[in-house]
């Protein structure tokens, strides 16, 4: 990968993004909002239907923040990095960098580097958080690489669910995503992190398209606590994201659900690690990945069991489909146990879209599209259960929309 | 106007060469019934029908309701009213019973410019056709055919056919794996759906689902050729006689 041929930093004013950051989407600029409809993501409807609060992100610097208000009435802090720092610098100081230190690995220490925003969430004690919070983002301007990052930190007790959805648009250079996650989660505190994203995956002859190598970690840092991840990738020219757990607290809970997707010549290399430290310690990791046209699908999973970890539990099962005869599906567990008395559970599978499943189906109606569209949801289904309801319904339209011409 | 006419149909499945040259009239309010011994192309007349593409026409002419079927996709001869009850159902999994045929009956709906009909709407129909065949609400919340024993599969195929209410219904072996209360609830099912705009062409080697089913007219299929036509009558002495003579009979016709 050529690093020099980037430039790390869009900064806000250069371009056609907008950058007040105003109370209200009506001090939007109007061309961000068109470009949200297009991609059939309209805020507006978000905010009236879902009651999701929306932080919209373009180019690494936050736009706007809605239902300031309510969340406030509760104590819920979420906003824009860059306003947690003037206001709540405590708390970011305590856990900025806990989870993901800036020496954990290359892109992380970029992004400690360079990080220009991001989302910041804080959810006091028992405060179960009432919507879902979201953040959009948008690698705007060519050659920029997108670095932001995001802290959520949920006290003890409480409850958030978050969903990070990415587009962007038809761009010919190669841009980075470098994005670091980190979640804590105190006693008997739960996060629930989804994303459904969908970045520019290249061309149909592989040229182009978005690098997207994030660093998601979460720390269940008290006793109960349970942290979750979600995923639908469909896009990026090429993934690297391992959404981790490091099941630190006794009796805490890690989960791990994935669809990944990769068509003509994307690449993903994707999967989790669950880290058993703390006593009775449960870990459950669904991955489905789809590989079509030359993709090449790798799911690459370490669960570690440590030395003190007693009583600990996985579940993993790894499913790979592939559509056609130019794709490949590759997987890579690591399971390193240290101590005896843990139980663990691994299960995988390769098919493929038999000639005789499409028969099937179109012999009832449905067109041949249709059809691999719906054999793909049947397979994810154990995934999209587990996305809120708005990102399940986009989930299912995305991979329809991303296996377009796979079918021959 | 005949609702089926084949006219010297020829198809190949991997370049051997299983129909040669079939000739059917089928009209609608008929049943018609395929017999023959193994090998001699039943199900490739069926698939072939159902327009499966790895089963090739090299020659030959099918007009279906006025049109020409072998310009048809399998999903156009499905939503003109062609309906096949497979041999050997598959799974979907992930997919439920319910949401897979009302997905089938709003895609044929739509294709004839008819409203769509949402869950709650379904509801009604679906559960009819389910009392009808016997079948527990319950499987219907399951993946296709995931888990189903041979007969349920079976079953599940009639309540599809029931459904969705096809002009031509094709049943490829629907008696076969089926134990005597499933055969006779399947038949039942198959012989309600009889009526004057309807045709049905059974496929099969035993004479018992046409104690149920009584044909109009029975074909004997033997090397890819009809070889024989008849009444009811023609079933019940293949019961008795079996196909060998028929077999001696057409090995000695073929050109050399």
């Amino acid at each position: 990968m050529e690093a020099q041929g980037l430039s790390p930093l869009g900064v806000a004013g250069e371009g056609a993004s907008g950058t007040e950051v105003g109370t209200s989407l009506e001090e939007l600029d109007p061309e961000i909002l068109r470009t949200y409809e297009k991609l059939g993501i309209p805020i507006e409807e978000q905010k009236h239907l879902a009651g999701v609060a929306v932080d919209a992100v373009f180019d690494s610097v936050s736009v706007a923040t809605t239902f300031k208000e309510k969340l406030a009435e509760l104590g819920i802090v979420f906003c824009s990095f860059s306003e947690a720092v003037q206001k709540h610098p405590d708390l970011v100081r305590k856990y900025l960098g806990s989870v993901v230190p800036y020496t954990d690995n290359f892109f992380a220490t970029l992004n400690a580097a360079v990080f220009t925003d991001g989302s910041f969430v804080y959810v006091p004690k028992g405060v179960r958080c009432p919507m879902e919070l979201s953040t959009y983002f948008r690698i705007n301007a060519a050659n920029t690489g997108q670095f932001e990052r995001t802290l959520i930190v949920a006290d003890e007790g409480s409850y958030v669910s978050y969903l990070e959805g990415c587009t962007a648009p038809i761009r010919d250079e190669n841009q980075l995503h470098a994005a670091v996650v980190e979640l804590i989660a105190l006693d008997n505190a739960q996060i629930k992190y989804s994303t459904v994203q969908n970045w520019y995956p290249g061309d149909k002859e592989g040229k182009g398209g978005i690098y997207n190598f994030v660093t998601k970690r979460g720390k269940c840092l008290g006793v109960n606590s349970k942290i979750s991840w979600t995923q639908v990738e469909t896009g990026s020219a090429i993934t690297w994201k391992y959404p981790s757990c490091i099941l630190q607290g006794e009796n805490s809970v890690g989960e791990f659900y994935s669809v990944a997707l990769t068509n003509n010549y994307q690449q993903a290399d994707t999967g989790t690690k669950m880290i058993h430290i703390g006593k009775n310690t449960r870990s459950t990791i669904v991955a489905k990945g789809i590989s079509a046209g030359h993709g090449q699908n790798t799911y690459r999973g370490q669960v570690k069991i440590m030395k003190g970890a007693t009583g600990a539990r996985n579940y993993t099962q790894c499913d790979s489909l592939l559509i056609g005869d130019k794709c490949g599906a590759h997987t890579f567990p690591y399971i390193e146990v240290r101590n005896s008395t843990a139980r663990m559970e691994h299960e995988a599978s390769t098919s493929k879209i038999g000639e005789d499943q499409l028969f099937y189906l179109r012999q009832r109606g449905l067109n041949a599209e249709d059809a691999v569209s719906m054999i793909v949801n049947g397979f994810c289904k154990r995934v999209f259960r587990e996305l809120p309801m708005e990102f399940a319904v986009e989930a299912q339209k995305l991979l329809g929309v991303s296996l377009e011409g796979s079918v021959g | 106007m005949s609702l089926l006419e084949i006219k010297n149909l020829h198809v190949k499945v991997d370049n051997h060469e299983i129909l040669k040259g079939i000739n059917l009239r089928v009209n609608a309010g008929e049943v018609h019934s395929i017999m023959g011994p193994n090998g001699s192309g039943k199900s490739t007349l069926a698939q072939a029908l159902a327009r499966r593409e790895t089963y090739a026409v090299t020659t030959g002419e099918v007009s279906y309701n006025g049109k020409d079927l072998l310009a048809m996709k399998p999903e156009e001869a499905a939503c003109e009213g062609i309906f096949m009850a497979f041999q050997y159902p598959v799974e979907i999994p992930g997919i439920s019973n319910a949401y897979f045929l009302r997905s089938a009956f709003n895609a044929i709906h739509k294709y004839r410019g008819l409203d769509e009909i949402d869950a709650i709407d379904f509801l009604p129909l679906f559960r009819e056709k389910l009392k009808l065949l016997d079948m527990d609400e319950k499987l219907m919340n399951r993946s296709v055919n995931e888990g189903f024993s041979g007969g349920e599969k079976k079953r599940n195929e009639i309540l599809q056919m029931a459904v969705l209410e096809p002009k031509l219904a094709i049943l490829d072996e629907t008696d076969s794996g089926l134990d005597i209360d499933a055969l006779r609830i399947v038949a039942q099912g198959v012989d309600a759906m009889r009526n004057p705009e309807r045709a049905i062409v059974v496929v099969t080697h035993y004479q018992r689902l046409l104690n149920y089913i009584v044909p109009d007219f029975v074909h004997v299929l033997v090397d890819g050729r009809i070889v024989r036509s008849g009444g009811p009558e023609l079933a019940l002495e293949l019961e008795e006689k079996g196909y060998g003579a028929m077999e001696t009979e057409a090995r000695h016709a073929t050109p050399a």
